[in-house]
């Protein structure tokens, strides 16, 4: 634990140290994304919204007459999926898109991703703001509750990191985890509950579900903002679990890694 | 007297093989089958050198010598696979200068992007701003995406911004060849001026004239394998040039001053057969010709002979 908390100290003092070299790598990415165009920040907001819409509309025969706020409940998923997908998808590109630098320039290798996840939690916080927006016109009354939500941000947050190192250090070994992953998150978006419920499963299955941990933290929200409780200890520990885990695992592989990326790319 | 750079005993090893551009897929098949094969490449082998503060150290040696990979590894961003380097004091790199930028930002965000990299802090970029673009030239591209940019340009900047900071260190990787003739003549009396106010300095060039005119040190590469590290500049310039025209590779330091003696040689016999040749072309033109013409030859062969014996004396 000693020897892990020096790490997490240093990694900060680094951070520190590079500020101004975060903020810069922050600016570029973002106007990368946007190309400096108002209509690229809207379009960010609107293509969950539009995905928000086909759902709502397809699956609300087949799930919404006995779903309790179904707009909230799938856009609850919406939000924390697509949160999952861009920030992962950013992250597994970092380092190969940074390769003309880092082997240039002797940088800490995960300020590359860092800044990448920046401009996905300003698209996040963008879409939350809708979220609750949304929340209000599907007449879900206010409860002290939803205050609760910052947890599952930071959780997802913290995972996402971790599963973007892991992604980004594979990527630079083999040049088709991009297919493979989008696969995957294909197969993750069926397997997360988004736009069906879990209830009607026996309840074996339905604790397998908990080992997803993109469903485990769409699940907290649904629990805070429909249900208006907060679910048990055990839960938030096992949402700082996956966290943490994610993150060392992808900690531990840029450890190893780190000097070793510049041979493949 | 303390070091400012010593690296001891350096090598790198680069795999090749099947390991780069085969997918996850392919390799997992692969293992499974057996029909895995990486090979093993080293791109230095046993490197050690030290330098002193204010030393300027040259590195010479054909391509694939190593001479990019051993910088690399003193800049910090490769670690040798065996041996270290210890290098005291902060250092100013430029390798490969103009790629790294990003083409959708003007050229001020690439400024600022490519100083915060380099580990510069905001107040120095704001402080230094204008006369990077001054001395790279580019006041009117400001606000132009890089894309729109020469290549000269690119270099332009990327030497300007690199050059700003007063390293203790300058790590040299044939840089001293960017631009139009006007910028390379500007950014060569940079690179002196650098390198007059003491700086501790690695130079890799190809072309020699520079490791004579600028080291007082000079390590010989040849596929990874040290050659020699030595003081004597001059002789290990001689003997690389001769190894250049005969590729014999000395394998201790009596090959190496035989070498020289070989390329003075060969030197002294070229100057020979120019005189020679020179002469002739005198007779010929004195037979064939009236006075008025030959007395014009005479004075142009004189001239020419004053000027060599200029330049001799100049580079010695």
């Amino acid at each position: 634990m000693n020897i892990k908390e020096s790490y997490v100290t240093r990694v900060i003092r680094t951070l520190r140290e590079h500020q101004f070299m975060f903020e810069e790598l922050v600016k570029r990415d973002f106007k990368q994304k946007y190309k400096r165009t108002v209509l690229g920040m809207a379009w960010s907001v609107l293509s969950p919204l539009l995905t928000l819409l086909v759902m709502r509309v397809v699956f609300t025969r087949f799930f919404g007459r006995d779903t309790p706020h179904y707009t909230t409940y799938l856009f609850a998923g919406n939000l924390m999926f697509s949160y999952f997908r861009e920030s992962t998808n950013g992250g597994m590109q970092s380092l190969m898109s940074n390769a003309s630098i880092f082997t240039k320039i002797n940088v800490p290798k995960y300020m590359f991703l860092l800044s990448k996840n920046v401009s996905a939690v300003i698209n996040f916080g963008l879409t939350l703001i809708v979220f609750f927006v949304f929340v209000a016109i599907d007449r879900v009354s206010f409860k002290p509750t939803m205050f609760a939500i910052i947890f599952p941000i930071i959780t997802m947050s913290i995972f996402n990191i971790g599963v973007g190192m892991i992604l980004s250090a594979l990527f630079v070994f083999f040049r088709d985890t991009q297919y493979l992953y989008d696969v995957f998150l294909t197969l993750l978006t069926y397997l997360s509950a988004i736009f069906y419920t879990i209830d009607r499963f026996p309840a074996k299955i339905q604790r397998v579900f908990l080992l997803n941990p993109v469903f485990c933290n769409i699940k907290y929200i649904r629990v805070i903002v429909i249900d208006g409780n907060l679910p048990s200890p055990m839960f938030h520990l096992l949402l700082l679990a996956y966290a943490l885990t994610a993150l060392t695992i992808g900690g531990l592989i840029y450890k190893k890694f780190n000097t070793q990326f510049l041979y493949y790319v | 007297m303390t070091y400012a750079i010593k690296a001891e005993n350096v090598s790198i090893r680069y795999m090749t093989g099947d390991f780069k551009d085969i997918g996850l897929k392919e390799y997992v098949l692969r293992r499974l089958t057996h029909n895995y094969n990486v090979h093993e490449f080293w791109a230095d082998k046993g490197v050690s050198f030290e330098l002193k503060p204010g030393d300027m150290l040259g590195i010479i040696g054909a391509n694939g010598a190593g001479k990019s990979t051993l910088l690399k590894a003193v800049s910090g961003i490769m670690i040798p696979t065996e041996g270290w380097v210890d290098v005291k004091g902060r250092i100013a790199a430029l390798l490969e200068l103009a790629s790294g930028f990003d083409n959708d930002l003007t050229v001020r965000e690439n400024a600022y992007l490519r100083g915060a990299l380099l580990g510069y802090t905001r107040e120095f970029m704001n402080e230094k701003y204008d006369d990077i673009i001054e001395f790279a030239e580019l006041q009117d591209f400001q606000e132009r995406r890089f894309k729109q940019l020469s290549s000269g340009m690119k270099s332009r900047l990327a030497f300007s911004i690199a050059c700003l900071v007063e390293p203790d260190i300058l790590i040299l990787d044939e840089v001293l060849s960017v631009g139009d003739g006007a910028f390379r003549k500007k950014s060569e009396d940079k690179m002196r001026s650098i390198l007059e106010s003491g700086v501790t300095a690695i130079l890799v060039s190809h072309t020699i004239g520079q490791v004579r005119d600028m080291s007082n040190k000079v390590l010989w590469l040849d596929k990874g394998k040290q050659i020699c590290f030595s003081d004597e500049v001059e002789l290990v310039c001689d003997a690389y040039e001769e190894f250049l025209a005969t590729k014999k590779v000395p394998h201790s330091w009596e090959d190496i001053e035989s070498l020289a003696e070989d390329f003075t040689v060969r030197q002294e016999k070229k100057r020979a057969e120019k005189a020679k040749t020179e002469q002739q072309k005198l007779v010929e033109k004195l037979r064939k010709t009236d006075t008025n013409v030959a007395k014009a030859a005479i004075e142009a062969y004189l001239k020419e002979v004053e000027e060599e014996a200029a330049e001799e004396e100049k580079t010695e």
